[in-house]
């Protein structure tokens, strides 16, 4: 009883404070002090001219200073409730003697980026020497020359990545950048109501489902998903057309009440109260959602494919402790670890090996789809690509127009 | 007006030329926290606010990177767009309408708690504050399930008939409305409890004496002595309600997004501050016309 109860909560708490969860919620609060105090915030730019201001990073004191300060997303490291300690980071502080410090510090990309981009452009400590933004964050990062490089041979485990996510097109053999966890954006659907399941995006946009289809806000995940199912290989990159080609599918689905509403990880809720039988959302909240409310959702990568999203270590500009981050990171590649974190957060694990660990843990979750996708499944994701500034620029304004914001 | 009156109080008064030179300072030290604070904090900020608006994108920048144009087109160009257009009158609309809904529901239960609770009054006071324990953002999710498509209040009115099994409440309209009347509504209670409450029964008494209907009472005495707390009431419910972009977000959709929606996505998301700058000024701008013309037809002399 006991016990049910505990689990219980601790699977309220991670819906509560899934590392999307905040999305809405708090980046909502939060974006009402950062428009008060961000002013002109990155506005005025002194242009940091992409790529070569890799002139002056702070210089490595990682000698004398024994620590390391990392940012991260809530609910996000394997955590002991009953010690109040995180297992991981103590091995790491015990085999290392660096004392590292975790904050749960991010908890939306942009309000994230508002908070600290001023201090970053004037090369001031934003007081953390690990930051883990999402991919199109870490792009924007690596872009602005905000990240300094890794040094491979002081992260020797960087070898263990996946192949699938070596080479992303943002940061090219992984330079600037590791994965931390991934997630699939996909459908899910309501096996009450929908009991055959859903194989294509175009049956989101059946009779019988008019008016129950939720889609995320993310541009990145659902606009992935939409392209994928027009046949367009985002992969490769996406022209104006194709972009466009893209909003016009949305733009009908949204006109005809086919899609009822664009929102962040609030949909959780509208599942639950069967507002939405399906719609198009990551799955690690459905991996949450079934645990606590008997396996009521099914959740699929469409035919036509799904997208993959990370989010992604790495040292802001402003970091003078680079050896141990990269120590860090390097003790979070080793396999053994990544099965520890993976066990408990029930994101995708981007470490090879870990799986095999994973048996040693829990035989059950070595299985889980949703922290090791088999081949097949990770062939039916895409990444959605690196865009251009301008590009990056004309697509978030016509999708805002397009979804009303 | 406190400051004026200050300073008319120190240059009557009598005493000795040094007390009377530092009571002339008095209210300018007295104001020096005030109108600091507004400096730092209000002043300046609209500036800068106003400077973003002016500025265009860095050529071959990155985005969010721009530079001081001075482009005073800003303005012309972003307000020509009929979406943010749209979202302006919404956020008016759908404020007004919020502000009179709770003046409905706030004005007889103020009433209520004022002249009818006897020793409940504390009580039902604190039924009023009480929901402000709870976060703003779990209230207003709440509301979903209240008027979800299987909550109770669409059962309710399938049971007596008023909706039928495919009709649905949230997303709409109706529920962002809604929304911003139930948040804001202690705003609207509080002010007119206490100018309520302030009120001397016996004039009630004496209306009674005079012949007057229960009706003729309340218009003729209850209404106007209660009248500041109206207006104060309506100012505080309205202008919260016209910036917010919480409530259209959990309980709206597309189709109802307020000018806050636009703003927050068009600074946080799009990181396109210049326009996200100009219609915050705009915003701030056609609330202080419009209220400054309500406050000048209702009068604020009782206000203060």
């Amino acid at each position: 009883m006991e016990n049910f109860d505990k689990e219980n909560a601790t699977n309220f708490l991670k819906n509560a404070m899934s590392r999307r969860g905040f999305l809405g919620a708090a980046g909502a609060v939060a974006a009402t002090g950062a428009l008060a105090a961000c002013g002109t915030g990155g506005s005025t730019s002194a242009p940091a001219s992409s790529g070569s201001a890799a002139a002056a990073f702070p210089t490595d004191v990682s000698d004398t200073e024994k620590i390391v300060r990392w940012a991260n997303w809530p609910l996000y490291l394997d955590f002991d409730d009953a010690a109040k300690t995180y297992p991981t980071l103590d091995a790491f502080a015990a085999a290392s003697g660096l004392a590292p410090t975790y904050k749960e510090e991010i908890d939306d990309n942009a309000t994230f980026w508002g908070k600290v981009n001023g201090q970053l452009k004037t090369g001031k400590d934003i007081g953390f020497d690990i930051v883990t933004p999402t991919d199109w964050m870490a792009s924007r990062f690596i872009q602005y020359g905000y990240a300094q490089p890794l040094d491979a041979a002081k992260v020797p485990n960087k070898t263990n990545i996946l192949d699938g996510l070596a080479n992303v097109s943002f940061d090219k053999g992984r330079n600037y950048s590791l994965t931390w966890q991934s997630g699939f954006a996909g459908i899910v659907w309501n096996k009450e109501k929908v009991p055959n399941g859903i194989q294509s995006v175009e049956q989101l946009w059946s009779d019988e489902l008019k008016g129950k289809v939720t889609v995320l806000s993310e541009m990145r995940d659902t606009m992935g998903v939409i392209l994928l199912s027009l046949g367009i290989d985002i992969a490769a990159g996406i022209t104006e057309a194709q972009w466009q080609q893209g909003l016009d599918l949305m733009n009908e689905k949204l006109g005809d009440n086919s899609i009822y509403k664009v929102q962040g990880n609030e949909y959780s809720k509208d599942l639950i109260s069967k507002k939405a039988w399906a719609g198009i959302v990551w799955s690690g909240d459905v991996f949450v959602l079934n645990a606590e409310n008997d396996d009521q959702w099914g959740f699929a990568l469409p035919d036509s494919g799904g997208t993959l999203w990370s989010d992604n270590m790495l040292i802001p500009s402003t970091s003078s402790h680079q050896s141990n981050a990269m120590a860090l990171m390097n003790h979070y590649y080793d396999p053994a670890v990544a099965a520890e974190v993976a066990a408990y957060v029930n994101y995708i694990c981007p470490v090879k090996g870990a799986q095999a660990e994973m048996e040693k843990i829990d035989p059950e979750l070595a299985t889980s789809e949703f922290i090791f996708p088999t081949s097949e499944t990770l062939k039916k994701a895409s990444v959605f690509p690196a865009l251009d500034s301008a590009a990056e620029q004309s697509f978030t304004d016509s999708w805002a127009t397009t979804i009303g914001v | 007006m406190a400051f004026a009156h200050a300073l008319g109080d120190s240059s009557t008064s009598s005493g000795a030329p040094t007390t009377k030179a530092k009571r002339k300072l008095t209210p300018y030290l007295l104001l020096l926290p005030g109108g600091l604070w507004l400096g730092i904090f209000f002043v300046i900020p609209i500036f800068i606010l106003f400077m973003t608006a002016l500025q265009t994108p860095l050529p071959d920048g990155l985005p969010g990177q721009y530079i001081q144009t001075f482009t005073f087109s800003n303005f012309t160009e972003v307000l020509s767009r009929p979406q943010f257009l749209d979202a302006l009158r919404r956020s008016f609309t759908y404020a007004s309408l919020a502000t009179l809904l709770a003046l409905a529901i706030g004005y007889p239960l103020a009433y209520a708690i004022a002249f009818k609770a006897g020793k409940y009054k504390n009580i039902m006071l604190i039924m009023v504050i009480a929901p402000f324990f709870v976060s703003f953002i779990l209230r207003t999710i709440a509301w979903r399930q209240i008027l979800g498509d299987e909550g109770p209040v669409l059962d309710v009115m399938r049971f007596i008939g008023l909706a039928s099994e495919t009709t649905s409440v949230y997303p709409s309209s109706f529920s962002v409305v809604a929304g911003l009347a139930y948040n804001f509504l202690p705003f609207m209670t509080l002010p007119i409890y206490s100018s309520l409450e302030r009120m001397d029964v016996r004039l009630i008494e004496a209306s009674g004496d005079l012949y007057a209907h229960g009706l003729t009472t309340f218009r003729k005495v209850t209404l106007p002595i209660s009248l500041p707390g109206v207006v104060a009431g309506t100012l505080l419910t309205w202008i919260p309600s016209a910036g917010d972009y919480i409530n259209a977000s959990l309980l709206g959709n597309q189709r109802t997004t307020m000018i806050g929606n636009v703003i927050d996505s068009r600074f946080l998301g799009n990181v396109d501050y210049p326009t996200a700058a100009v219609l915050s000024f705009t915003l701030m701008l056609s609330i202080l016309i419009l209220v400054s013309l309500y406050v000048r037809r209702t009068g604020t002399d009782e206000l203060v």
